[in-house]
């Protein structure tokens, strides 16, 4: 596989035909349709696109509009979009494309009726967009413009440009939250950090319309990626951390816990404190927190409880800190918290344990973080890793949910058997057909469930909603809660009915509540609903991957029938409704009153 | 400098992706394969960020073919 972080602007602009050839050479990818209306030339940062998207396990077919015709291809003529079928449109437009600026002498009221006139210009594109197409939408908000005629007035007053191009980003921010397809990419701050005068080129832009340094291209590009990422689930969720002279100056176990640099006492420990804080909040957005450290245990622990110790022992979700091998400790703490490592980032000063942890631990994202705290957190950042493409609930306290079940895990020993051990835990689900309120979270989960998901299909938001309103589909969420606090959507089962057979297009559940008998209880609601519906057959599909051997024998479990010798290429299960008798036993399933 | 040629030569072949391709000062856009409007540009964007020179406005239209590339280039890289 080749890491394109690790190459450099130069050599991806110059061998990026031959990358492009060897990239797509690899098997699996995941095919993707993106359809680009710029308001530039945009093929320099397609091709990055391209080589960035390849590199991440897809295989992305292009669709680029007529030189500026952004606005005509998506409202007035666009029967090219809609055969194209493009999955994502991303409009790719700057300050330089706005079509009237609010004159210098203007009121504010006056300079407001300028941006709605410009807004709506774009809210026309994206409905016409969404009416269209069944396509995520990715808009661009804009950079600053490259002069400004007012000097520092051009901020703030009405007529200035930067003022206008601030109040038309804060409207495509309003516009971003209501609208769940449509997302907007931050070219703002993506441009402010390599700064306007790295970010305009103006000899292109004269000569052949490209508006942008290759250097801006390629920050576009690779921002574009992590939302494609993003939006397919294959945003990482793990930072694993080493710990001395990477979370704390020093080594704990040579200079002992009041010797470590970490504080307000220098500037070094100032540095890891930072550091600290920087790890402490992905923590908070819902990234897990895990440490791999050599050293011994419980030395190891005191450098947490340390009273600068930004970062305390409760915010770690795995804790491997020993002798063995670090990639072997890091397979070990994918285990537990039931992740895959390729979504794990792991954080070490040491190149020789990052060479070890990245040959040995596939999929794993291992940035060269260098020697010099300083710099860590601002590589992780360059590197993208966790970005999402949207914030739920379950994001912000999905660190107390892993911390819950680790207690769970302690809980559950003092059981001999397990049917005690689960009715200990008091669990009451409510399962449902999908709600407007849960869309959401259902087409989340269904692009980021790997490991417990029978057929591994992928839906984007607009598909799921189509779904929920069409009779042929039988579509139930499943929520659970026990003594220990609430889980929340973890299941959702799918059924396309075809006369008196209900096809199981999907099956999965996160595996925060592996082993708890969910599946008995979403069994016991499909085949209730598919009574109601005169169904007599239920068909379940296992499509293997590389990730969900765990539910190989998932059907058989539950009672269904193989009705096909294994197959590399699936195999598929039958159940007769008429014969089924409830299964689940451990599970209080609430009564939902439908008005 | 009168090395010029050679160095191009990976560089043609990278943008371009012909193993194979050798390059002369006579060649232009006519004469070598895929050499179209797009590639143009990335041999010049690759050309540009490799010598960190700038060629200004106007310059490129008055090429023929690479010897003159060459020659322009020589001017820039002296006068650096």
């Amino acid at each position: 596989m080749i890491n394109i972080d690790s190459l450099s602007l130069d050599d991806l602009l110059v061998k990026r035909k031959g990358l492009r050839r060897q990239l797509a050479a690899q098997a699996g990818l995941q095919d993707i349709r993106i359809a680009v209306l710029g308001g530039s030339t945009t093929n320099e940062v397609v091709d990055l696109l391209e080589i960035g998207l390849l590199s991440s396990g897809f295989r992305p077919n292009f669709y680029q509009c007529e030189y500026g015709r952004y606005y005509e291809e998506a409202v007035l003529d666009p029967d090219a979009l809609i055969e194209f079928r493009p999955d994502v449109v991303y409009i790719h437009t700057s300050s330089l494309n706005v079509q009237e600026f609010a004159p210098l002498q203007c009121s504010e009221e006056e300079l407001q009726g300028y941006v709605d006139v410009e807004v709506e210009r774009y809210k026309r594109i994206w409905t016409s967009l969404e009416q269209n197409l069944s396509c995520q939408i990715i808009q661009n908000n804009f950079e600053l413009p490259a002069f400004a005629i007012l000097g520092n007035m051009d901020a703030i007053a009405y007529g200035g440009h930067s003022n206008f191009v601030m109040r038309l980003n804060l409207a495509f921010a309003c516009a971003g939250v209501s609208n769940k397809k449509l997302l907007i990419q931050d070219v703002h701050g993506i441009s402010a950090r390599i700064g306007l005068k790295q970010w305009f080129d103006w000899e292109r832009w004269f000569s052949y319309k490209i508006l942008h340094t290759p250097e801006a291209n390629l920050a576009i590009a690779l921002s574009l990626t992590s939302m494609v990422r993003s939006m397919y689930g294959k945003s990482r969720k793990v930072l694993v951390l080493d710990l001395d002279n990477t979370l704390w100056g020093g080594v704990i176990g040579d200079d002992g816990v009041e010797k470590i640099q970490i504080g307000r006492e220098t500037p070094v420990a100032e540095a890891y404190t930072a550091f600290q804080e920087y790890c402490l909040s992905l923590r908070n957005r819902g990234v897990l927190l895990a440490v791999c450290s050599k050293n011994d245990e419980e030395i190891a622990k005191q450098g947490f409880e340390h009273p600068d110790s930004v970062l305390k022992l409760e915010h770690i979700s795995c804790f491997k800190a020993n002798w063995e091998p670090k990639h072997e400790n890091i397979l070990a703490i994918g285990r537990e918290l039931n992740l895959g490592v390729d979504s794990f980032v792991f954080v070490d000063d040491n190149p020789a344990e990052r060479a070890i942890v990245e040959a040995q631990v596939e999929g794993i994202a291992v940035p060269d973080i260098g020697r010099d705290v300083v710099n860590y957190a601002g590589i992780i950042e360059a590197g993208r890793y966790f970005e999402p493409v949207s914030l739920s609930a379950e994001d912000f306290e999905r660190a107390e949910q892993y911390a819950k079940s680790s207690e769970r895990t302690a809980f559950e020993t003092k059981f001999a058997d397990y049917g005690e051990y689960l009715d200990s835990l008091e669990m009451s689900a409510e399962i449902d057909t999908f709600k407007p309120v849960y869309l959401d979270r259902i087409a989340q989960l269904t692009n980021k469930t790997n490991q417990f998901n029978l057929t591994t299909r992928r839906y984007t938001l607009a598909e799921i909603e189509a779904i929920s309103t069409d009779s042929r589909y039988i579509g139930l969420y499943g929520r659970l809660s026990d003594r220990f606090g609430d889980n929340g959507l973890i299941s959702i089962v799918l059924g396309r009915r075809e006369d008196a057979t209900l096809h199981l297009d999907l099956w999965l559940m996160s595996c925060r509540v592996l082993k708890r008998d969910m599946e008995f209880a979403m069994l016991d609601a499909v085949v209730d609903h598919a009574r109601t519906a005169g169904v007599d057959t239920l068909l379940g599909y296992y499509l293997p991957t590389r990730k969900n051997v765990m539910v190989a024998d998932h059907y058989e479990k539950l009672g269904f029938i193989r009705r096909n010798s294994s197959a590399e290429d699936g195999s598929i299960f039958y159940l007769s409704v008429s014969e089924y008798a409830p299964r689940n036993t451990h599970i209080k399933v609430a009564e939902l009153i439908h008005g | 400098m009168d090395n010029l040629l050679e160095e191009l030569q990976p560089i043609f072949r990278d943008v371009l992706d012909q193993p194979n391709l050798i390059i002369t000062r006579e060649s232009n856009a006519s004469t070598v394969e895929d050499w179209d409007s797009l590639a143009h540009v990335n041999l010049v964007t690759a050309i540009e960020k490799r010598y960190k020179i700038r060629f200004a406005l106007g310059e490129l239209q008055e090429l023929k073919d690479v010897g003159d590339m060459i020659d322009l280039m020589k001017t820039k890289l002296g006068q650096k």
